[in-house]
């Protein structure tokens, strides 16, 4: 019954003010008729706020969802903490520099340095690899192709950024194993000296695969966001710039690349959390070696979310503490990098806050 | 004035300098041409790669000589524009390959099981030898799970943007946006854990005798911690874009402001509210990771989401991809090619619904 | 310095839309010239064809001969960038670039023309915010961001830019339509200092203006929508607004139509 306006005279809290005795004329053409029953502007005086009503509890309702957020992230941290000690109260080495993983053992030896190395170094090859080839699609699809290609095209890049990682990764183990394991035998022989692509094989299940696969799958997304943020330059400063006898590039240069570079930030940060986040995509594609090398060549390579995928299955009670606290791990890398990636934006804030 | 007629800068253009010559469409086929055939005398003469590297080396030839034969006659300016074009034109093709690879390997791989059999049986009782088995257990996992994980993070997420844009004031509002977008970006392996270590391990056993189990329901919460940060997000985006005179056209009738947000402003941003809803749901019917660590994966029907391990379809195709059986991978490619038809049936909708939005940015 | 730009026969297409149908006209060098017109007549579509900025726009083209210094700047070898160059333009808008400085903005154009040195650059953005009325309000804090300023002021900043990179002709559409009253006076004062050394050809929709500013008038007119926009009258301002030949421009100019 609380709808009432009368009863909601907090309804201003956030908005203009109510002024509840006249909210008759809201009828719309209906003459007042005061003798029907008690007028809907509360009477005589000015009507009381009603101490609970459809509006307080609306808003608590908010409030409370919006507390949830909070309450989640929280209980992740309670909850994965309150596991991972114990493991790590068990682990007989060194957490943070030990290499391997046998937390299942009686006496458990595990340690995340391999796995971070792994998932740091898959992550950045892969978006070395993908950013420049996604900026330079987003540019086509912004910028050089007719709007007869770009729409499609960019309709289509939109969907494979939907594809799950788990068809990537099947792809990658299926599909891409071969031609990568070619161009790893090619590079061997005739690079062997640079210590990456060093080694005596076997080949193809390497960080190389993985990186590349990685690449593929965060391509569209880093690709949609970016060309979205190209998209939106404002059409009079391309032609200022082109007024001024720029070519098509330097038009890009001065106009394009500096306004969307924010934006574009957060789509490659945004596509490195993804990787970083990465299970089965690598799972399926990486060789599973627990070892710190730069070989990106030779099977091998593992990271924290593929070894969470991959050791889940034959874990017990330690060993499901030492996953959880490699998990932890994980989550505070992807949150370092969100947070990096949230600096460089608010520093360029001066200069796009006063051009709108 | 006298200021103003030095030029010293020397770019200033006069009808006399305004004409250039233009690099002809001769001198740049014939650059491909001598590129490849240079590229194929020093790949194949040296016999140290085969025509994929011809291609390479060939591409990275004509780009060079584009450029030198550019730079001689239309200079360097317009040398640097034909070559990024060059090079953003290149980005897409090389770009184009393996996806188009994906996408034929999907298809032309995830026919061979497409069949009756596939959508109506499980995996109980298939042996390693047992060309059958299918996905239906799977497919009934992926809907239960996704549907439950929608019903509860639609309506906390939709309230959580409601809060944010129309009641969230000071302090408390920023933390909660902060730590919205500190969701965003959890990985999913993560939400599987924090699941794993509060549901399976630490809820669930209450309910089970004291020994802890996997459900659907689990894999639905985890689902649920990944949805919601999406859905607040691009609720909030949504409701924001309500223009502000209709809320106060509303509030000036006399309208108390929750009458006015469910009446006037959730209508308005319904169509971007359903779109970004629909963006979340596809991308959690994709999820593997969280699944695999708390729904068990479960080779029979197992139609009970609360009772007992599940599977989904992102799982099947894990699980059986990892299997050893030679009949495994075509039906990890039937499951993968059904996800995806799942997946982007969801985006296209909303993708389609996104278009016939009024409310644009 | 500055040139003589002769139009003759110009007609300009959006795809198969005729936006404008055989404009012929001379602007003598050293000269404002004003282009009035009601809405949608073609005026901006013409000022646009003067340094291909038209064909910017996707299927935009044009037919007829277009010279500067008997020079047809449609000619398949004349570089695009070049002709920009010699005719600059201010927009409608002003439209300084969003991330990039007051200084920044000012030399934009001859850092994209190799200029390096920066004893050359600190120079000609002196020597152009000057000429453009604007060093004694911005030299102080040339590494603001040039979008801080106010409408006026970019807009000022804007013709700088334009300046900076030594045009023989300068094209304004409409430069004054986003302004206030005061601003409007600075810009036309601003023109009156610039036509010493440029040709400049303005579009404008404010009669008052281009009876203070120009020396000759170009009138524009469409039959109705759809239709190209013609030029109806071109002759000195005085004629034109005291004394007009043709009917529909005297209708256009006392009010009764448009």
């Amino acid at each position: 019954m609380g709808d009432d306006p009368s009863r909601s005279a907090d309804a201003n809290a956030g908005g203009p003010v109510v002024t509840t005795s006249h909210s008759r004329a809201a009828g719309g053409g209906v003459p007042p008729t005061p003798l029907d029953g008690p007028p809907l502007g509360g009477g005589g005086g000015l009507p009381r706020k009603a101490r609970f009503s459809m509006e307080t509890g609306f808003r608590g309702l908010s409030t409370a969802a919006g507390a949830m957020v909070l309450v989640i992230i929280i209980a992740i941290a309670i909850f994965l903490v309150s596991k991972a000690v114990p493991a790590l109260n068990a682990n007989t080495e060194n957490f943070l520099s030990y290499k391997t993983w046998f937390p299942n053992d009686a006496e458990p030896k595990f340690g995340i340095a391999a796995l971070a190395f792994g998932t740091v170094l898959t992550s950045v090859i892969a978006l070395l690899v993908a950013v420049p080839i996604a900026l330079g699609i987003a540019l086509f699809l912004s910028h050089y192709a007719p709007k007869r290609l770009a729409t499609p095209l960019g309709f289509v890049i939109d969907l494979l950024a939907a594809v799950p990682s788990v068809v990537f990764g099947l792809w990658g183990r299926d599909v891409f194993l071969n031609p990568v394991r070619d161009f790893s035998v090619w590079l061997n022989t005739y690079f062997g000296w640079v210590p990456i692509f060093g080694g005596d094989g076997p080949f193809g299940r390497s960080i190389l695969l993985g990186s590349l696969v990685l690449a593929i799958m965060v391509l569209p997304i880093v690709t949609s966001l970016s060309r979205e943020v190209f998209q939106q330059t404002p059409a009079m400063n391309e032609e200022a710039a082109l007024a001024l006898g720029a070519t098509k590039w330097e038009m890009i240069r001065t106009t394009v690349l500096p306004y969307g570079k924010p934006g574009v930030i957060a789509a490659v940060m945004l596509g490195l959390g993804r990787a970083l986040g990465e299970t089965i995509a690598l799972a399926l594609t990486l060789g599973t070696v627990f070892e710190i090398s730069f070989n990106v060549i030779e099977n091998g390579g593992n990271s924290i979310a593929a070894n969470i995928a991959n050791t889940f299955g034959e874990a017990n009670a330690t060993g499901r503490g030492a996953l959880i606290a490699s998990g932890l791990v994980l989550f505070a890398i992807t949150l370092v990098v969100n947070m990096a990636a949230r600096a460089i934006i608010y520093r360029r804030r001066e200069f796009r806050d006063s051009a709108a | 004035m006298s200021l103003l007629e030095k030029t010293p800068t020397g770019v200033g253009m006069t009808p006399d300098n305004i004409r250039a010559r233009k690099l002809s469409v001769v001198v740049n086929i014939g650059v491909a041409v001598l590129a490849v055939l240079l590229s194929a005398a020093i790949v194949l003469g040296a016999g140290i790669g085969n025509w994929v590297l011809v291609i390479v080396v060939a591409a990275a030839l004509y780009l060079v000589g584009l450029y030198a034969a550019a730079s001689q006659v239309e200079g360097r300016r317009a040398a640097r524009d034909r070559i990024w074009k060059a090079l953003i034109y290149s980005a897409c093709l090389l770009a184009i390959l393996p996806l188009a690879s994906v996408v034929w390997t999907l298809i032309s791989k995830g026919v061979e099981r497409l069949d009756g059999n596939f959508f109506s049986t499980s995996m109980n009782n298939i042996g390693a030898r047992d060309p059958m088995g299918g996905a239906y257990h799977a497919i009934i996992g992926t809907l239960e799970q996704v549907g439950l994980a929608t019903l509860m993070a639609v309506p906390l997420g939709v309230l959580g943007a409601i809060y944010l844009v129309e009641y969230g004031r000071g302090r408390f509002a920023l933390t909660v946006r902060f730590f919205v977008d500190v969701m965003t970006g959890i990985p999913s392996i993560v939400a599987g854990l924090f699941v794993l270590a509060f549901w399976v391990l630490i809820v669930s056993p209450w309910f089970n005798n004291g020994t802890p189990r996997f459900s659907g329901f689990a894999a639905s919460l985890a689902l649920t911690v990944l949805m919601l940060p999406t859905i607040v997000r691009s609720t909030e985006e949504m409701l924001r874009l309500v223009p502000g005179p209709l809320r106060e056209g509303a509030y000036a009738l006399g309208v108390p402001q929750w009458k006015t947000i469910l009446r006037v402003v959730l209508p308005t941003a319904l169509p971007g509210i359903v779109t970004g809803i629909m963006l979340a749901v596809a991308r959690a019917a994709g999820e593997t990771a969280p699944v695999l660590l708390v729904a068990g994966g479960a080779a029979a029907i197992n139609m009970d989401p609360f009772g007992g391990p599940q599977s989904s379809l992102a799982l099947y195709v894990y699980q059986q991809a990892g299997d050893a059986s030679r009949y495994a991978p075509a039906r990890a490619w039937t499951a993968a090619l059904t996800l995806v038809v799942l997946v982007l049936v969801l985006t296209i909708a909303a993708k389609l619904l996104a278009r016939r939005n009024q409310l644009s940015r | 310095m500055a040139k003589r730009i002769e139009a003759s026969n110009v007609s300009s297409y959006y795809g198969s839309f005729k936006a404008i149908d055989g404009i012929s006209m001379t602007v003598e060098p050293k000269t404002i010239t004003a282009l009035i017109g009601p809405s949608g007549c073609g005026k901006s579509t013409f000022l646009r064809s003067i340094n291909r900025m038209h064909e910017v726009l996707p299927g935009a083209r044009i037919e007829g001969r277009l010279t500067i210094d008997d020079q047809n700047i449609y000619d398949s070898d004349v570089d695009v960038t070049a002709v920009r160059r010699m005719i600059g333009m201010v927009f409608q808008r002003p439209n300084p670039f969003p991330t990039m400085s007051i200084y920044e903005n000012v030399v934009a154009g001859l850092k994209l023309n190799g200029v390096k040195k920066k004893s050359l650059l600190d120079d000609a953005a002196e020597r152009s915010l000057k000429a453009a009325n604007l060093w004694d309000e911005v030299k102080d804090r040339l590494n603001r961001p040039g979008a801080g300023l106010s409408g006026g002021q970019q807009q000022r900043l804007c013709i700088a830019r334009t300046i900076a990179v030594e045009p023989q002709v300068v094209l304004m559409d409409e430069p004054c339509s986003a302004l206030d009253p005061i601003s409007t006076l600075a810009i036309e004062d601003l023109m009156f200092k610039l036509k010493d050394r440029f040709t400049i050809i303005i579009v404008t929709h404010n009669m008052q203006q281009a009876a203070r500013v120009s020396d000759r008038t170009g009138f524009f007119s469409i039959d109705k929508t759809g239709e190209p926009g013609r030029l109806i009258e071109y002759d000195d301002t005085q004629k034109i607004f005291s004394n007009p030949t043709e009917k529909k421009t005297e209708d256009y100019i006392t009010g009764r139509f448009g």
